[in-house]
């Protein structure tokens, strides 16, 4: 450490970066990491990890309100919000550490500064020392989207990083936008006890699942006491003393509702400014994210962009196989293939949670496959119904002509961790016949896997 | 009653071996003699022959067992008239354990046990060679249901798997078809036998010779091996040679190669190409193919000029290289090369010639006979243009002479045919002219 030549060179720490740095230096090369703010990046500090804090205290929460149900007693018990808020601060401290810890392991060198290219080959850190590598990998990720009249406006209107560190329990929230990150906040104040709205100006709840899940987790959603407007844009917030007035445009007729706080989630943005992009000649979408090949490649020689800012799905573990497939490119590893999108799973940790891989039964449909779809409901599966989780669904599609498994949608208790069991599917290219074949064990939710496989050629045993 | 087919003992002391492959699959009918598996010893691979008449009904013992008892049942014989059926109430696994101690008439006919699944059967696919293939169970179900031959199929994925990909990249292709129609059984992953028999490198025959590097063969070898054995076994060949005096193509190429503006560099095997397509125009009972029913007389001269590739060769076409100018053919035939040496080469860019042109005469070559490329009927082999001695109008001269050899399929091209050929081809390289005409 201490030169600043090296064969590498990744700007941004989190987990796109992070895990490109750790795997070209495996791979024999010294590494430079430049990051401006805290290692492990939004999905450490700001995102993923904290939020799962969060709804792990909502969750435990849930079950004390439904202790009775399980023959137990629990009185006086309550939350303290403050203290549910240090508890993700911790775990997102202790996380981020250990990503420094892997780094020095590896040896890869930390610079602690916004990195931007020089546009002669450099990679410029504030207040550093200018780096050089003949490959520079940009991991930047993106930020909260802002519409207008929506920003966060330091009190009212939170995004998702005023929205983990509260400085309110709101009694009243609206959330706009349903995708994972909007759900997953509108899931947690509503176990807390807030009066939770949902807006979502697209026709259904999280709109990038397949349509039943859409359906199901609306459902759900209602049954946990949230008020979900689909179809329904955010016309004007009006701000009061104390709180605030939402306007609310469901296709031409409006309507208001007052709220205490709101939660703007409507998408993210990529991080492409000021870090040189125009000096070095790397070109841009029309959309705004760094172009770039199934390598990775920026349309500059040995310029490289990985994450969340060379497009969605902006999801932490895309973001660090897309690293490693970079990074082993440059390093000339074999058997390196471009990401194949329809095997990057989805998580959502709303309660129920949804997960997903693959195509939705509409997209197969639309890319002209003929398809068998299984179904299989929690209800059916021992396990669940000894958890007292009965409400769910765990759906498969398959292609009708070779039998590939072209998606898999579940939502229900713990599917976020069942569905890496297609995903596996996926990459080996199982057909229906292996996935019968496999022995799944009793009880457990797993068993529905195996079921809607089987329902998927008739031949499901428990429905 | 199904014969009981038996393990065998290959020498008075074994008691145990290893069923290596299997050479029948269930469903093919088998004739005395045919030989149905092999078996290794820690000594030697031998044959297994058949020593009734029947179709295999079932392969108790897959291929690739090891310590397979002597005598038990490895599989079972369907005779004439027998179904399959036949095998529904054979209890195997209890013929498996009662047949080494004794393979009397009791042979347990216990009811159930039913078909056997699939998954015994079907264990690994094999490729042409009987070797196993790697693929993912997406790629085998999409190559049987193509009739694709997966080990004709370079696999892309970990360790060299095939996979999707793989499959929708042969289908794109029009590469790695099964040399035979598929056959329709359950075992649609198998691909026919080839026709060629080459030994493998496990042959104990190796072991008595020097150290050595296996490097597997890659689908172009595969193809160049498959192709040229059936021509050399089954296609007639004969060859006709003729010496052509070089020196006024030489001259006319020099004259048109230093023609001010010229953006074109002539070789000389531009000349020949054009020669042998006018030619082939001329004697068009040359431009044909041979098949069971009709000679295909083909209406348009299309020329594959073989170029050495990194692991083989390819053939590119020349389309319609009759009607095309010198310099047009100098520099299609210089993309072609370059795009084979890239590998870049599209289908329909090297199948579907209707003769083809092998040069060696770079390589210092005086003369050689070539391997008809099949279904074409005849190929040219040019040497070396070399200075020789030559007798002129009754004195000793010096001339560029060149030695051109045409192989023919007899099927389709007789020696009056080939004799004509080579004579208007010498004429025209002769008095090159000809070809400006």
């Amino acid at each position: 450490m201490g030169g600043t030549k090296f064969d590498l060179i990744v700007i941004g720490g989190g987990p796109g970066g992070y895990v490109a740095a750790i795997r070209a230096a495996q791979l024999g090369m010294r590494v430079g990491l430049v990051e401006r703010e805290h290692l492990g990046g939004i999905c450490l500090n700001w995102g993923c990890i904290p939020t799962k804090a969060l709804l792990r205290s909502a969750e435990v929460y849930d079950h004390m309100k439904h202790a009775a149900d399980f023959g137990l007693i629990a009185r006086d018990f309550g939350f303290d919000l403050p203290k549910v808020v240090e508890r993700s601060r911790k775990v997102a401290a202790q996380l981020s550490g250990g990503v420094k810890h892997l780094l020095k392991k590896n040896k890869v060198a930390v610079f602690d500064g916004h990195g931007a290219l020089d546009g002669k080959g450099g990679v410029a850190v504030a207040g550093g020392p200018t780096l050089t590598a003949p490959h520079v990998v940009i991991a930047t990720g993106a930020r909260a989207r802002h519409l207008p009249g929506l920003e966060p406006d330091g009190r009212f209107v939170w995004s998702y990083r005023e929205a983990l560190v509260p400085d309110i329990h709101p009694k009243r929230l609206l959330v706009i936008g349903s995708g994972a990150i909007g759900i997953e906040f509108a899931s947690f104040f509503n176990s807390l006890g807030s009066e939770v709205t949902v807006a979502e100006v697209l026709p259904r709840v999280l709109p990038f699942e397949d349509e039943e899940i859409s359906a199901l987790a609306h459902k759900a959603f209602e049954k946990k006491g949230m008020t979900i407007r689909v179809g329904t844009r955010v016309a004007e917030l009006r701000k009061g003393a104390d709180e605030v007035v939402a306007v609310l445009d469901a296709g031409g007729e409006t309507s208001e509702i007052i709220v205490d706080r709101v939660i703007a989630a409507v998408g993210v943005v990529p991080n492409v400014e000021d870090i040189g992009l125009e000096a070095a000649g790397v070109t841009l979408t029309d959309r705004g994210f760094i172009r770039v090949d199934g390598w990775l490649r920026a349309s500059t020689e040995g310029i490289y962009a990985i994450g969340d800012v060379v497009g969605p799905p902006c999801l932490a573990h895309k973001a660090s196989h897309e690293g490693v497939i970079c990074v082993e490119r440059i390093a000339g590893a074999s058997d390196v293939h471009p990401l194949d999108a329809d095997r990057i799973p989805a998580c959502t940790y709303c309660r129920p949670q949804v997960a997903s891989v693959g195509l939705s039964e509409a997209r197969a449909r639309e890319r002209g496959r003929a398809v068998r779809v299984g179904r299989f409901p929690f209800l059916g599966n021992g396990k669940a119904i000894a958890l007292g989780e009965p409400e769910g669904m765990v759906k498969t599609v398959f292609d009708a002509d070779t039998g590939e498994l072209l998606g898999a949608h579940m939502i229900g208790a713990e599917v976020t961790e069942l569905i890496q069991g297609y995903g596996i599917a996926k990459s080996l290219e199982t057909t229906e016949a292996e996935l019968m074949h496999t022995v799944f064990p009793h009880p457990t939710l797993s068993e529905m896997m195996h079921e809607s496989v089987l329902d998927a050629h008739g031949r499901a045993i428990h429905f | 009653m199904p014969i009981q087919i038996l393990m065998p003992a290959l020498s008075p002391t074994m008691t145990e071996g290893k069923l290596a492959d299997w050479k029948k699959r269930e469903g093919d009918p088998v004739a005395a003699g045919d030989v149905l598996c092999e078996i290794e010893t820690d000594k030697a691979t031998m044959e297994v022959e058949a020593v009734d008449e029947g179709v295999l009904g079932r392969i108790v013992v897959p291929g690739g067992t090891d310590n397979v008892a002597v005598n038990s049942v490895i599989a079972l014989l369907l005779e004439e008239g027998e179904d399959a059926g036949a095998l529904e109430n054979l209890d195997v696994p209890a013929l498996v354990k009662a047949a080494p101690v004794s393979v009397g008439e009791s042979a347990l006919p216990t009811p159930v046990n039913g078909q056997i699944t699939d998954s015994v059967t079907r264990a690994a696919p094999t490729g042409a060679q009987g070797e196993r293939v790697f693929a993912s169970p997406l790629a085998r179900r999409m190559a049987s249901q193509n009739g694709l031959d997966l080990s004709r199929i370079d696999g892309s994925g970990p360790r060299g798997r095939v996979v999707r990909r793989d499959v929708e990249k042969a289908l794109a292709e029009g590469t790695g078809r099964a040399t035979a129609p598929a056959e329709t059984s359950a075992a649609a992953s198998s691909a026919p036998a080839p026709a060629a028999k080459a030994p493998t490198a496990a042959d104990p025959v190796f072991a008595l010779m020097p150290e050595f590097e296996a490097l597997p063969n890659t689908n172009m070898r595969k193809t160049i091996a498959t192709r040229l054995t059936e021509s050399a076994r089954d296609v007639p060949h004969f060859n006709v040679s003729v010496d052509v005096d070089l020196d006024a193509l030489l001259a006319l190429r020099t004259q048109l190669n230093d023609r001010e503006g010229a953006d074109y560099k002539l070789s000389v095997n531009d000349f020949i190409v054009k020669a042998t397509a006018l030619t082939l125009v001329k004697v068009p009972e040359a431009n044909v193919a041979y098949t069971d029913d009709a000679i295909l007389r083909f209406k348009r001269v299309d020329i594959s000029v073989a170029v050495a590739v990194k692991g083989g060769l390819i053939t590119p076409i020349l389309k319609d290289a009759a009607s095309k100018g010198l310099a047009t053919l100098s520099a299609e035939t210089r993309a072609l090369a370059e795009k084979a040496r890239a590998g870049k080469l599209q289908p329909e860019e090297y199948q579907g010639g209707t003769f083809t042109i092998s040069n060696m005469g770079m390589f210092g070559v005086r003369s050689f006979n070539s391997i008809l490329n099949p279904p074409q009927g005849g190929i040219l082999s040019v040497g070396a243009g070399e200075r020789r001695p030559v007798v002129k109008a009754g004195a000793l001269g010096i001339a560029t002479v060149m030695t051109l050899t045409l192989a023919v399929d007899h099927r389709c091209i007789d020696g009056a045919t080939a004799a004509r050929f080579v004579q208007d081809l010498k004429r025209l390289i002769e008095d090159p002219i000809g070809l400006m005409l």
